[in-house]
Parts: C-alpha cells; structure tokens; sequence
C-alpha cells in the first residue's frame, strides 16, 4: 500500500536573501583554497623547462598541427537539444512543487506542454538526430 | 542599496570585459560571471527562482552552448580581423543607430518605484507556480510550441539528409 | 547583520570544507583499498599501518611535482581549468543538511550552512557548472586528445543533466519543496523515506551521478585506451590533483545529495522512541548520513571494479533514448498515483 506523506498543512518555511550570504562564503573559501594551493604548488615545485618537454603529448611522435580545428556538427546539436530541455525541466519546477494544489487540472496542462515537447523528442529521434554512427 | 550599487557596478565591470577580451574562451568566462553577478540582483529582489533558474539556464547550459561553440570553431587565423574600411564604416553607423535609438527610448521612459512590488514573496517557487498555472497559462502552452519549433529547426539546420544515388 | 551570525557559518563552513577534504583524501585510499580487495590484492600498506598515511604521501607528492605548462597552451586558461573543477565541486556542499540542531546552553547550531527555498535547484546548478572546469582545461591545453576528452566530457554531462532534472521533478511532485530542510524532515523514522515513493526515479539519478562524476562505466571523458589521458593528458603537478580530487569530491557531495534526498538524510528508524536527548538525536543523525554516504561512495567504487566502460555510442542512446522516456513516464505514472489517491 502506498502512504503518502501529509503535506497539506505544513508550515511554509520562507528564505530570505540574507540566506544565500552563507553560499558567498562558501564559495570565497573554495577560492581561497583552490588559489592557495596553486600559488603554493606553484612556489615549491621544480622547475626544467626543456623545448621538447612543454610540446603537446601526442603519443610521442612529431604533433602535427594543432588542436584548434573544427569539430564535428553532432555535439554542437546534443548542446543544442539540452538547452532546450534544459528550458522545458526549469518550467516543470514551479509545477511540480504546487502539484497537491493544482490537482488534475494542473496536470492535465502539464501533460499537454510535455507532449508537445514529447512530440520534438519523437521527431529527433525518428531523424536519427541523436545517432552516432 | 549600497549593496545594490556595488553589484551593479560589478555587472558593466565585467560585461564590459565581455566586449574588451581579445580572447573569446575569455570573453565567455567574463559572461559567466556577468551572469553570476545577474543572479545575484535577483537574490536582492527576492526573485529566488528566477535567481536560480538564470544559474542554471544561462550559466549552466546557455554559455556551455557558447563554449562548444568556440571550441569547435577554428580559432587559428589571428590576422582574420576585420580590415576592409566599408566593414568599419557599416559597424559605426549601426552601432550610431544602436545608440539614437536607446537615447531615445530613455527619454521616453517612466521612472518606477522598483521597491514598490505588489506582492514581496511573488519570486518564490510556489506562489510563482500558482501564478503561472492560472493568470499565465496560455503563454506557457505556446512557450511549449516554440520550444518545439526550436528542437525542428536544429535538428533540420544540423542534421544533412542523407543523399540518395 | 550580527557577527554571532557571520562567525557560525563560517565556522561550520570550515568544518564542512575540511570534512569534504578529509574524507575524498581518504576515498582514494579506500578506492585502492577496495580494488585490492575486489580483485584479491594488497593494496596499499607501506605508508603508516595499513597505509593510512597513503593519501598524505599522494597529495604531498602532487605538491612537490614540476609544474607543465605547454608552450602551444593558453597560460590563463589552463590554469582557470582546474581551479573551477575544484571550485564548482566544494560549493555545492552548502544546502546540504547535515544534520538536526544542536543547542549549547541557549546557543542554538543549524548543521546546515543555509537552508534556502531552491536548495535542489542550487545543487543542480552547480552541478551543470562542473562542466566548465573539464571543458576550458581540455581545450585550453591545446591537445587533440585533451579536446576530444573535453568534448565527450561536456557531451555526457549535459546528457544526462536532462534525466537527472526530470527524476528530481518526479520527487519534487511527492514532496511538494525544494528545500532541502523540509525533504529531509519528511522523511522522519524509515517508512517515510522517499526510496519507497520513487524507487525508479532514485535509479534514474544514481546513474545520472554516476554519469555527472565522470565515474566508470562513464569514464569516457578519461578513456586511457582511447585518448590516453582524456582531458588531463597534459596535466601534472596540483592541477592533475585538482582534477582527481574534484572527482572524489563530487562523488562526496552526490552520495550526500542522494542520501538526502531519497534515504532519509539525517533520519534513522526509531529516532524518536528511543528517549533520547535532542542532542543525542541530532549527533546520531548526523553519523547516520554519514554512514548512508560511506555506503554509496563504497557503491561507487564496487561498480567501477566490477563493470566495465561503455562505448560512446552506447553512452548516448543510455542517456537520451533510455533515461529521459524512463525519467517522463515515471513523472506521468507519479502524477497519476497521486492524484488517484488524492481523489478517494
């Protein structure tokens, strides 16, 4: 049997801005520790430069150009398609935290954006966008 | 406000880094954290959502797009800057019809309260959600058709058909 | 603002960051421990008893090594590589509740840095940053096997991104917040947790980590049979360090995010029929999630030594063709369940 938890009057816990001031913290301490280090490893460790040594690894034969060419379309497309879903996830959020609320109405709108989108998904894949050959 | 004028300040500083880069994985670094500086403005208005929706979609997959982008690109040809004088010419006059036109659009605007909002809590994820399935629902059904036609049009733009002989 | 406020975040900030570090220093010796074992080695047992003092020679060893830098590199860049690895890693530790209160005389601790309305959001956006930090390291290093590295790497992580969204959804639809605060105090004593309500989308998301850390079978970006060294080829010193401490790291946070989020967090079964002081609650709570997250990250490395790499391909039609139907029709059939039980 499936038991749901009891969400219907649950206290609304409200943030303010001022708690997103721990985040800023956290992220000077990362970069506190992140540049710390470097400077550090950078002052202590040896240094022999030789010409051959700071050429590109390529599997230790001559390199041959170098890697700034142009790439094949099918990332670039696998970018692009992610953004897109990406757009479609984010508006599911607002949906997905009122669904109690909303009740069948709201779902009966969400189904019909998702199917929407679900029908590109059924395009991209019939095109054999997301193929790797 | 000091707060907010100080932020601000970061934004053009770094916007404006966006544009004097010579280097444009460099630009795209600057942009990210132009971006993080917009989330921040968000925070201060108390649009939490939107804060965290403009991480996720803007410096999460908006300017991963822009990198792929540049790291396929061939970036090799350093003297391919813009030498032609009519080039030069067209980009001054455009950037002059850029700036009439914002001259003139800041004269016509209206000055608002922007502290003055209706409703404090609307950023936050719930009362926006009920906001957006009852007064906004029909532009988030049509948001869905355009995403679709966005998914068509990149798959036709980078899919080729394969030739048949 | 009071500096009662500002000195107890940063102090509990510390705690957390040398926590993070403490325990992905020791993953690496249990990784290798835990591969001697699986394949009925050793491991490793010279420095100190039983080779405790291994992950201290390794990073002391990374310290002490030449700085590379190729000639053809963009200086900047590679630098920025590493350090935004290391840097989108640690971050997202913040929402994570570690634990119930603690009160010294009138003195009340949040275990939690900050408990904010997005707080899953928050983690989902660090979580698609991390891909910045492989991305310019690769390209930056100016190496053909670098970028293609970096290129896979991008490519899988921002597939998968898209499941791993869509399985949260499906939780989030059960809990009704964001806020990692309030799933955790839901899922009080053990039938709560949110593992029987969403069983395939936990599935979904534990591959989705297992994809998002750049953990086999999704190692691809750092395939050595394929492109040697992957995106770090041309990395040694601290900056290699950066990058496989990073993984460990994030293989920290993602267990602690996915015991948070479907086992319960902080909560154990009888936590509150035992007659036991708040205190005592709260410090059982927290070696609680503690041990939850030793479990995945043992889970973790018992999967990297037991199966192996998938093929690129494979990699894409997993996670567009597999995961993302499976992660929507899981959202329609919780959608339905729930609102059938809401309408008897």
């Amino acid at each position: 049997m499936l038991y749901l938890p009891d969400i219907s009057n649950r206290m609304e816990v409200q943030s303010t801005p001022v708690n997103y001031l721990p985040i800023i913290f956290q992220i000077l301490v990362a970069l506190g520790f992140a540049v710390g280090t470097m400077v550090v490893t950078h002052m202590i460790g040896p240094k022999r430069r030789t010409a051959e040594k700071l050429t590109p690894f390529e599997s230790g034969i001559e390199v041959i150009g170098n890697a700034r060419q142009p790439f094949s379309i099918k990332y670039f497309l696998v970018a692009i398609l992610f953004v897109l879903f990406d757009v479609e996830v984010i508006f599911m959020y607002p949906w997905a935290v009122n669904f109690r609320e909303l009740g069948l109405d709201g779902m009966i709108q969400m189904f019909i954006f998702m199917g929407t989108l679900l029908l590109g998904f059924i395009y991209i894949i019939k095109k054999k966008a997301l193929d790797w050959e | 406000m000091s707060l907010f004028y100080f932020v601000a300040l970061l934004s053009i500083f770094f916007a404006l880094m966006v544009i004097f880069a010579k280097n444009p994985v460099h630009s795209v670094l600057y942009l990210i954290i132009t971006f993080f500086t917009f989330t921040i403005h968000y925070i201060l208005l108390n649009a939490q959502f939107l804060a965290v929706v403009n991480f996720i979609v803007y410096m999460g997959a908006i300017l991963v797009l822009f990198l792929h982008v540049l790291m396929y690109m061939n970036l090799n040809n350093e003297g391919s800057e813009m030498k032609s004088m009519l080039m030069k010419v067209s980009g001054l006059i455009a950037g002059m019809c850029l700036l009439v036109t914002l001259v003139g659009s800041m004269k016509t605007l209206a000055v608002s309260d922007p502290v003055n909002l209706q409703d404090a809590d609307l950023g936050l994820v719930k009362n926006l959600g009920k906001v957006l399935f009852s007064e906004f629902l029909l532009p988030f059904e049509v948001s869905s058709i355009l995403l679709l036609s966005a998914m068509v049009g990149a798959v036709l733009l980078a899919k080729k058909e394969p030739k048949s002989i | 603002m009071e500096l009662a406020f500002v000195i107890e975040k940063f102090v509990l900030i510390t705690v957390v960051f040398v926590l993070t570090l403490l325990v992905a220093m020791y993953s690496t010796l249990a990784e290798r421990k835990i591969a001697g074992f699986l394949q009925d080695r050793v491991g490793p047992n010279r420095a100190g008893p039983f080779g405790i003092l291994q992950p201290l020679a390794d990073g002391a060893k990374m310290f002490f090594k030449e700085e590379i830098i190729p000639t053809e590199s963009n200086r900047f860049l590679f630098i920025a590589g590493p350090s935004l690895a290391i840097l989108t890693a640690c971050i997202g530790s913040a929402v994570i509740p570690w634990g119930q209160k603690l009160t010294f005389g009138d003195y009340v601790v949040d275990l939690q840095v900050t408990d904010i309305n997005v707080g899953i959001l928050y983690i989902f956006g660090v979580v698609s940053l991390g891909v910045y930090g492989v991305m310019i390291g690769g390209w930056a290093s100016n190496n053909k096997f670098s970028l293609m590295g970096a290129i896979r790497a991008a490519s899988q992580n921002i597939s998968y991104e898209i499941p791993m969204g869509l399985s949260i959804i499906a939780l989030l639809m059960v809990t009704g917040t964001l806020s990692l605060k309030e799933i955790s105090e839901q899922q009080s004593g053990f039938v709560n947790w949110n593992i029987w309500y969403q069983p395939l989308g936990f599935l979904i998301f534990l591959i989705c980590a297992f994809a998002e850390t750049n953990r086999t079978p999704f190692d691809l970006p750092e395939c050595e049979t394929e492109l040697v060294g992957g995106y770090h080829t041309e990395y040694s010193s601290m900056k290699l360090g950066f990058y496989l401490f990073a993984e460990y790291i994030n293989m920290f946070v993602s267990s602690a995010v996915m015991a948070t989020l479907y086992f319960g967090g902080y909560n154990f079964p009888f936590m509150y029929d035992l007659g036991l002081s708040e205190n005592w609650i709260t410090i059982i709570g927290v070696i609680m999630l503690f041990a939850k997250i030793f479990f995945f990250i043992f889970f973790f490395m018992w999967v990297r030594w037991t199966i192996p790499r998938f093929r690129y391909d494979q990699l894409m039609n997993l996670g567009w063709k597999v995961l993302i139907p499976l992660a929507i029709a899981n959202i329609v059939l919780t959608g339905i369940v729930i609102t059938v039980k809401d309408l008897l």
